[in-house]
């Protein structure tokens, strides 16, 4: 993963924690080290490396990211990086800027052409889907919105001769305000919008024997996991895609987490520490016929923060009673007989279905890309809202919104400044 | 017909006086060429047809520029001017602009003046008929008589002139302004040499004699006291100065109006040419927006020793008896007496999306057009293209690379790019909107955006350019000043002053102007260098704290704006050479022609993917 710009440093300084060095990092050295979140958790373990400018690929300093891979560690470091304000590259631009910078190597740049065209033609093909949905019919509201309140704070600004009343300034926050609103509610969909294109994460977990290879056959429909009564049979992980309801899940099945000694198994066990970092979603096995043991009271422990659901398997056996925390409802079911999978089904897709993914006309947000695009449009909502609260000349507001309009404009394709003009003139009576 | 050579040669010759030709003339005889100027009628040399005004918003802002790069409008409305108000005081710095009206006879008298003395620019009356190109090269024109004038580079800055053709109700005449005749031939070559031309329409109100029109029912409207003017040359104003009144129309004016819309030329289908609309006609007005019960009207005075009266507001060219039948349904103007009707014109004008950036056409090397003729609309777009053309034809005949302005340095560039990139369909008037880099680009710091450039061209003089040093040096000083003078929190006295009360940790000056509340004239008694800097560059620095924000995000906007712009695309390229771009965007790529890759972003329909390959093979060579 790769950061170019004036702020890679400060930004990789911000989410990668490192014991062995101190800041500012050597430029070209690789150091290993966490990727933190905003709340103090580690998001993954990884070697990072500074590259000032211009020795770089792009001429400007960047900053490298080597993680351990898996779309979803990516995808979290990723969100890490926009949310300060860092943009994800347009197709070609690394290329471009290293240009721009005098940097691109004669020979390669025929490759390079060819990689911007392959890559610019799956964004089309992506665009055009998009273009197609109601996302985009919804984008043209914001955008028509925006573009109506400009026209008015542009013709305030420019025709302060033409006899127009001066435009109130309530209403146009009022306006602005809805606008944001439904921005944010946009924004906020991209969680369940990303789930639908990239699939969510479902960990099975939980100590051995407990019948995670079971639930997870259960689910699949065909006997994909090897079920033993040998505890720890399963000891390295096993991916499955499943389709519940329209939502694509990868279902992962793992060692049972446990203390041991079996270096195989260990193995296993530490891949599945890893995984709950980043999965979307953990079922948290235990047998509810054998009772909770030590190793089920340290998973429980290790979920904590995680979002996770108490699966009691084994219902088809007598249950033992269970202590706290594991009496708070746990799902019974039986991976034998069957009983529950409808619930235990309902319970995921509930999950990813929060919110924005209930009804079916419900428009989400998938792309990377379009979600900053947005984010800066909406920035620029705000921006026009508090300029225009608080009383700054109205040239101030009207930034705020032609960058909105340009977040906007990023994602549909088409821009504004014409259009403008259109509105004004045929909204007001002007001209001498 | 046999050619008569004139015997001298000339290296730039223009053609029309208007304000385009004017500056362009004036630029390339500054410049060192042997400069000839051509016009039908030497007595409307940079007449104003229009409104006896210059200025407004974003119209100010070009005649700042034209003046910081050393062109005359300003100068020469400053000597006339008389009337100047600054509008929209009540708004940020960006958007204020200044306005005045002219004395129209002066107006042009002066500039008349000013082009009779630069020694190396030949005035002359004279039609001309055609142009002489050898090849793709223009080498001079032809008169209506035969006679030939040998030039090396020719500027076309005919305005209205060409097919012009002149509506009144439903008559209509060939004519290039009211009581002056088209021009016909040139149109027909360019036509014929493969250029696109387009037809358009503008229009204008009648004129009213002010002897009849009683002002004590009208509600004056002065200039400000004092005046400010538009050269960053002129210290005062001193000529007399005269208000304009303003009344509006009125139900019974609308009714009028209606009940003849059939003898409208623009109703009945008579006008073909597209009409600006930010300037519609009182028919436009009273159709288009049916609810509003009156339309203002600005009186303007035509000049201190003239009679005659411009009602800015109701252009018209309804038949005369109806103008007089709704003029005297308006209130001041019960007996009003017209001295000259109201008219729509429709002319020929240059698709300019045929032009390069530097205003020459891409068609025939050497020829520039500017003004009307690009389709624009407005004496301050027409003198900011014409001293762009000038100057560009001087700096070709000195092998110098063109003068562009960018988006980032100046309306003028915004202009000009949006003409050659997007050409126009309606005519073009400049609006603050249009500006991307608005917040940037003001009336105060017009000097500090173009001077440089001005001076480099040779177009400033010693003294303008010591006094903006002067300037510069004082900013740059004050800057430091501000930031580096602190008040500290024990003095007290100075705090309770600023109407402060504690201040933890002191502040320095530039800290204390941040707040909304207190003005750098507040500051003044902290420090008295400050207070020895002039007003202007006091608020050049008040500006730039109080709006430093803003400042900044515009910066880097440009920051991003400019990395594209240095990469130039040359004139050899051949867009069908590159591979992966959609026939689409290689076509209109051919078709404009950008010089830069900035350029090319901005041609609609190019998408960016199609300007990272362009990056890469522009690179590769
Ligand atoms: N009675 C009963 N036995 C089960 C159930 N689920 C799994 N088992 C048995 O428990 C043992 C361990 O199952 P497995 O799926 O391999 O557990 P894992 O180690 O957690 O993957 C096997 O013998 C399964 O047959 C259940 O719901 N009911
Ligand atoms: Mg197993």
């Amino acid at each position: 993963m790769r950061v170019s710009g004036s702020r890679a440093e400060e930004v990789l300084g911000r989410i990668f924690r490192t014991r062995r060095a101190q800041w500012p990092l050597d430029s070209h050295h690789l150091y290993h080290g966490q990727i933190i979140d905003v709340d103090g958790n580690t998001v993954d373990d990884v070697l990072a490396t500074v590259m000032r400018g211009p020795r770089s690929y792009t001429g400007e300093t960047v900053a490298e990211i080597h993680c351990h891979g898996g779309p979803i560690v990516i995808r979290r470091i990723l969100d890490l990086f926009t949310d300060f304000d860092i943009r994800i590259a347009r197709p070609g631009e690394f290329t471009l800027r290293a240009f721009l910078n005098g940097k691109l190597d004669l020979a390669q740049s025929e490759a390079v052409v060819d990689l911007i065209r392959s890559r610019s033609e799956d964004a089309r093909h992506m665009a055009l889907d998009q273009m197609e949905g109601k996302l985009s019919r919804l984008l043209r509201k914001f955008r028509s919105s925006l573009v109506e309140i400009l026209a008015e704070v542009e013709a305030w600004i420019d025709f302060p001769e033409d006899d127009l009343e001066e435009p109130d300034r309530d209403r146009l926050v009022i306006a602005l305000k809805t606008l944001e609103g439904d921005m944010v509610r946009l924004l906020a969909t991209f969680d369940s919008g990303r789930v639908l294109r990239e699939g969510a994460s479902v960990l099975i977990l939980g100590r051995p024997n407990v019948g995670k290879s079971s639930i997870m056959n259960l689910l699949l429909g065909e006997a994909r996991a090897i079920v033993t009564e040998i505890p720890g049979t399963t000891r390295d992980l096993i991916e499955e895609n499943y389709i519940l309801d329209g939502i694509p899940l990868r279902l992962i099945d793992c060692a049972g987490v446990r203390e041991t000694e079996d270096p195989v198994e260990m193995a296993g066990v530490s891949r599945a520490r890893e995984k709950m970092l980043s999965a979307d979603l953990i079922l948290m096995v235990i047998d509810g016929h054998e009772g909770i043991t030590r190793d089920d009271e340290a998973v429980h422990e290790e979920c904590r923060g995680l979002r996770f659901i108490t699966v009691a398997n084994k219902s088809d056996l007598p249950p033992a009673p269970l202590p706290s925390p594991f009496t708070a409802e746990p799902l019974r079911i039986s991976a034998r007989t069957g009983e529950g999978l409808e619930e235990l089904k309902r319970k995921i897709g509930t999950t990813f279905r929060r919110g924005s993914l209930e009804s079916p006309d419900t428009i989400l947000l998938c792309n990377r890309r379009h979600r900053e695009a947005l984010g800066r449009a909406r920035e620029g909502t705000k921006m026009a809202q508090s300029a225009l609260f608080s009383g700054e000349p109205p040239e101030h507001a009207a930034l705020g919104i032609r960058e909105a309009l340009q977040g906007l404009g990023e994602i549909t394709g088409e821009t504004t400044p014409q259009e403008v003009l259109e509105q004004i003139f045929s909204r007001f009576c002007i001209g001498k | 017909m046999v050619e008569t050579g004139y015997g001298k040669k000339y290296r730039v010759i223009v053609v029309g006086a208007g304000h385009a030709g004017c500056e362009a003339a004036l630029a390339a005889a500054r410049m060192g060429c042997a400069t000839l100027l051509l016009t039908m009628n030497l007595d409307a040399v940079a007449q104003m047809s229009c409104n006896p005004a210059i200025g407004g918003l974003a119209k100010g802002h070009l005649v700042r520029e034209i003046d910081a790069l050393g062109g005359e409008m300003a100068r020469n409305i400053d000597e006339t001017g008389i009337q100047f108000r600054i509008l929209n005081t009540k708004k940020g710095p960006a958007v204020r602009a200044s306005r005045a009206q002219a004395d129209r006879q002066l107006y042009r008298l002066r500039m008349k003046r000013v082009l009779e003395s630069e020694r190396s620019l030949d005035l002359k009356q004279g039609t001309v008929n055609r142009l002489l190109v050898e090849g793709d090269r223009v080498q001079g024109v032809e008169t209506r008589e035969g006679l030939v004038f040998y030039g090396e580079r020719v500027i076309l800055t005919t305005g209205t002139f060409m097919r012009g053709l002149i509506h009144v109700g439903l008559n209509h005449y060939p004519g290039g302004r009211a009581g002056e005749p088209p021009s016909e031939g040139i149109s027909e070559q360019l036509r014929s040499l493969g250029f696109r031309i387009g037809r358009l329409k503008t229009g204008t109100p009648a004129r009213l004699d002010g002897e009849t029109i009683d002002f004590t029912l009208l509600q004056p409207q002065y200039g400000d006291d004092p005046p400010n003017p538009f050269s960053f040359e002129t210290r005062y104003i001193s000529r007399t100065q005269a208000p304009c009144h303003i009344t509006q129309t009125t139900l019974e004016t609308h009714k009028i109006i209606l009940k003849n819309l059939d003898r409208s030329p623009l109703y009945g289908g008579v006008i073909e040419g597209i009409g600006p609309r930010y300037c519609p006609s009182i028919e436009d007005k009273v159709i288009r927006f049916p609810d509003k019960e009156s339309h203002q009207i600005f009186l303007e005075p035509d000049g201190l020793d003239s009679a005659e009266i411009y009602p800015s507001g109701i252009s018209t060219s309804l038949p005369p008896d109806v103008q007089l039948a709704f003029l005297r349904t308006i209130p001041g103007l019960e007996r009003v007496e017209i001295m000259r009707p109201g008219y729509a014109i429709e002319y020929d004008f240059v698709d300019p999306i045929q032009l390069t950036p530097d205003l020459q056409t891409k068609a025939i090397l050497g020829l520039y057009h500017a003004g009307q003729i690009n389709g624009t609309s407005g004496y301050e777009e027409a003198a900011a293209q014409g001293l762009l053309a000038g100057m560009n034809a001087a700096l070709s005949l000195k092998d110098q690379e063109p003068l562009i302005i960018g988006r980032d340095e100046g309306y003028i560039g915004v202009m000009i790019d949006d003409l050659v990139n997007h050409g126009t369909e309606e005519p073009y008037r400049m609006f603050t909107s249009r500006a991307e880099y608005r917040l940037l680009l003001r009336e105060d710091n017009a000097d500090q955006r173009l001077t440089g450039i001005g001076r480099r061209a040779g177009l400033v003089s010693d003294t303008r350019w010591e006094s903006y040093l002067s300037k510069i040096e004082a900013l740059d000083r004050g800057e430091r000043i501000l930031e580096e003078t602190r008040i500290s929190p024990s003095d007290r006295e100075h705090l309770a002053r600023l109407g402060l009360g504690e201040l933890k940790n002191g502040a320095s000056l530039r800290e204390l102007l941040r707040r909304p509340e207190i003005g750098i004239a507040d500051l003044l008694f902290l420090c008295k260098e400050i207070a020895e800097f002039s007003t202007e560059v006091r608020r050049q620095l008040e500006i730039g704290v109080k709006y430093e924000g803003y400042i900044r995000r515009q910066m880097e906007q440009v920051d991003s704006f400019r990395r594209m712009e240095k990469v130039s695309i040359p004139p050899s390229f051949d867009f069908d050479d590159v591979r992966g771009l959609s026939a689409e965007v290689r076509e209109k790529l051919k078709k404009v022609r950008p010089l830069t890759l900035g350029q090319a972003t901005r041609i609609s329909g190019v998408t960016p993917a199609a300007t990272g390959i362009l990056a890469v093979v522009l690179k590769r060579g």
